[in-house]
């Protein structure tokens, strides 16, 4: 059976999946919409978390980019697991013990403020909203590579499903499709990993297999060979990577206070019944996470043995099978710059943008080996070969020969990993108008039936701005889950800690830090990565900080700008002090 | 329950969290980043210790901390008896 016949049968399956839980768990009150009514076993709920925290991006493009950037790829692996240390010591059982439903809702009673809790808002809101566009753009993506479908159909099926479940279910229906959604993803994620390593090293277990000897019965460490492999090519060594230590260092840290800073994830700690289950819960989701987390830089060191062993200086008439259907969707290409008929892989890009296959009357035009020709001009590398970093995990199977099954097996876990991740902001973003502006700001008295229906409203109205964004993606969405994190660890993550922590912490300061931080982070990255790109190099950043990593200094200044502004101003007052006292404790 | 050792509670949950969050420092940033150079001189298996800390090491003992944190705080919530109530199903 075809690869496209196995994913309609996938697909299929899963989704009917999705809509009968969807069905199953229409939500009646507002309780039982933001937070399912506190009564979500910390397991699932961990599970649930995992499915939520793990994206498009975990699963697609995050082993993809590792392979392609060798040791500096620890900061995605470090970046996105850390954060839930200081969520389970510093966060979760506090917010859990508060016990509203939004973070929002934490800022705004915490620091006794509209105006605090209207700039959490804007940030839940703009945290959101970027992180959503780049999940539906996923959708579209697995729909118009695997079934042959129009990226507009693909992205209106997915917001189809989410909005069936997310504007039905609420947060019900989100914690069980998200686990229904998890176990997809990670036998997708795994089923490949467990093959390709035993065939590369005999050992099926790619957390061992990626440090274990080669079986082609060259007696080398499969690591020591890809260093090697990489030397040759002029490539810096895989196990030592190119990034400075400071802007290593500064990424990791913006990366895993921004995870603990994202309201999505925050959010899922208040779905568990009780103090202790909040701690716990987020050690489940720790394990759910690290099974794919500890697995994607295997999958990153097969992939790129395979790559390099199998492409470089093989004549092109004698490619394999999958360079050849790669080829034609112009994410795998490549340019005979010195005429050889042989690929050459070289530091460097080999050609000026990303690939445009050259046509004449929708006829792909070919070249004197039967290759694809393209349209953009070549540099002056030797680099013949160009990579998109995305196919590392799609074509994954096929360049292992593995069935077609598993190659469908992986597109059915790349559509589980981007709709659980939307429906888990959508909620976030849907929960944000109809309880933090609508019932909080403008409209106390409002009954919770109406509350219910606005939040369903503005779920679906995410859903389709979701799904524009998705249709027509601004040219900037992957620069911009940069500032989501920034922003979240230059806002939210030092207010939250200073609230729990510092009971003297008053609104003046927690308000002018959360504005002084979030500008300046919004002014760094949007300097570089949107105005003047091209300056976007180490020489101009200060401090050697990438964009990146700068949510860390915006973090800092927010530390400095609340408790110095704070000290100015009076202490909170008694009744804050005590809802202060009283969250740190359990019971009492 | 009185003030004195609720006090006392809130104490030693800190201290708890400093030590924690004092090893998930060390093993991250410093074994996965400043030292990383350094320990890759040392190789066990395949892997060179630096880039096993940063894309293996951490990310287990991350997860060891959080379910040490989790049992010390359950042993100290009934030690002074802030435990939560077992509610009905």
């Amino acid at each position: 059976m075809s690869v496209q016949m196995w994913t309609y049968i996938f697909v299929g399956i899963t989704f009917s999946l999705y809509i009968g839980i969807a069905i199953w768990s229409k939500a009646s009150s507002t309780s039982e919409f933001y937070v399912a009514k506190g009564t979500v076993n910390p397991l699932i709920n961990g599970m649930a978390t995992a499915a939520d925290w793990m994206s498009a991006a975990s699963f697609l493009s995050m082993a993809g980019l590792i392979s392609f950037m060798g040791y500096d790829g620890a900061v995605y692996l470090m970046g996105w697991t850390g954060g839930y240390v200081l969520l389970a010591l510093t966060l979760a059982p506090y917010l859990r013990k508060f016990g509203k439903f939004t973070v929002p809702d934490f800022i705004g009673d915490r620091y006794y403020s509209q105006i605090a809790r209207t700039v959490a808002v804007i940030c839940a809101l703009i945290v959101s909203f970027t992180y959503v566009a780049g999940q539906m753009r996923g959708v579209g993506l697995v729909f118009s590579k695997f079934l042959e479908v129009d990226i507009f159909w693909g992205v209106i099926i997915g917001m189809a499903i989410v909005f069936l479940y997310a504007v039905l279910g609420g947060m019900k229906g989100i914690t069980y499709t998200q686990v229904a959604q998890y176990c997809v993803l990670i036998f997708a994620f795994m089923v490949p990993a467990f093959f390709i390593s035993a065939q590369l090293t005999g050992n099926p277990i790619p957390q061992l297999g990626f440090g274990s000897k080669l079986v082609d019965g060259s007696d080398m460490y499969l690591l020591d060979k890809l260093d090697q492999l990489h030397t040759e090519l002029g490539f810096a060594a895989y196990t030592s990577g190119t990034k400075s230590m400071q802007d290593i260092f500064f990424i990791t840290v913006a990366l895993m206070v921004g995870t603990a800073g994202l309201p999505h994830v925050i959010v899922r700690f208040f779905t568990v019944p009780k103090v202790k289950d909040a701690r716990i819960s987020v050690g489940y989701a720790l394990i759910f996470i690290a099974i794919l987390y500890t697995t994607a830089p295997a999958i990153a060191v097969f992939s790129r043995t395979n790559l390099i062993t199998t492409v470089n200086q093989q004549p092109y008439d004698q490619i394999p099978e999958w360079f050849i259907t790669w080829e034609e969707t112009a994410l795998l290409n490549w340019v005979d710059k010195n005429g050889d008929g042989r690929i050459t892989y070289a530091p460097g890009q080999a050609i000026v943008g990303s690939p445009e296959i050259n046509r004449t009357n929708g006829e792909i035009v070919r070249g004197e080996y039967g290759e694809v020709t393209l349209l953009n001009p070549l540099t002056s590398t030797e680099n013949e070969l160009y990579v998109d970093r995305d196919i590392m995990v799609l074509a994954n199977p096929e360049i292992a020969g593995l069935p077609n099954w598993v190659a469908a097996l992986v597109a059915a876990g790349g559509l589980a990993a981007a709709l659980s991740t939307a429906a888990g902001l959508l909620l976030v973003i849907s929960t944000s108008v109809s309880h933090d502006l609508i019932k909080k700001q403008f409209n106390p008295d409002i009954s919770d039936k109406k509350e219910l229906l606005y939040a369903r409203i503005a779920a679906g109205f995410a859903v389709l701005v979701a799904g524009y964004f998705g249709i027509n993606p601004p040219g900037f969405v992957a620069e911009v889950v940069a500032i989501a994190f920034g922003l979240a660890a230059a806002s939210f993550f030092p207010a939250i800690i200073l609230g729990i922590f510092y009971k003297k912490m008053n609104r003046e300061g927690a308000i002018a830090g959360m504005i002084v931080g979030l500008l300046f982070t919004f002014a760094y990255i949007g300097f570089f990565k949107l105005l003047y790109p091209e300056y976007n190099t180490p020489e101009y950043w200060w401090f050697g900080i990438s964009p990146e990593g700068i949510g860390t200094f915006g973090m800092l200044i927010n530390l400095v700008v609340s408790l110095a502004v704070g000290i100015i101003f009076p202490d909170p007052p008694e009744e804050v002090q005590e809802m202060v006292e009283s969250i740190r404790y359990p019971r009492a | 329950m009185n003030n004195h050792n609720l006090k006392e509670y809130w104490a030693i949950n800190i201290r708890y969290v400093l030590i924690l969050i004092s090893i998930w420092f060390v093993v991250s940033y410093g074994f996965g980043i400043l030292l990383a150079p350094t320990l890759n001189n040392i190789q066990i298996g395949g892997f060179k210790l630096g880039f096993w800390f940063a894309q293996q090491g951490s990310i287990y003992v991350f997860v060891i901390l959080i379910f040490v944190y989790v049992y010390l705080m359950n042993k100290l919530d009934i030690r002074f008896g802030v435990q939560e109530v077992e509610k009905g199903p």
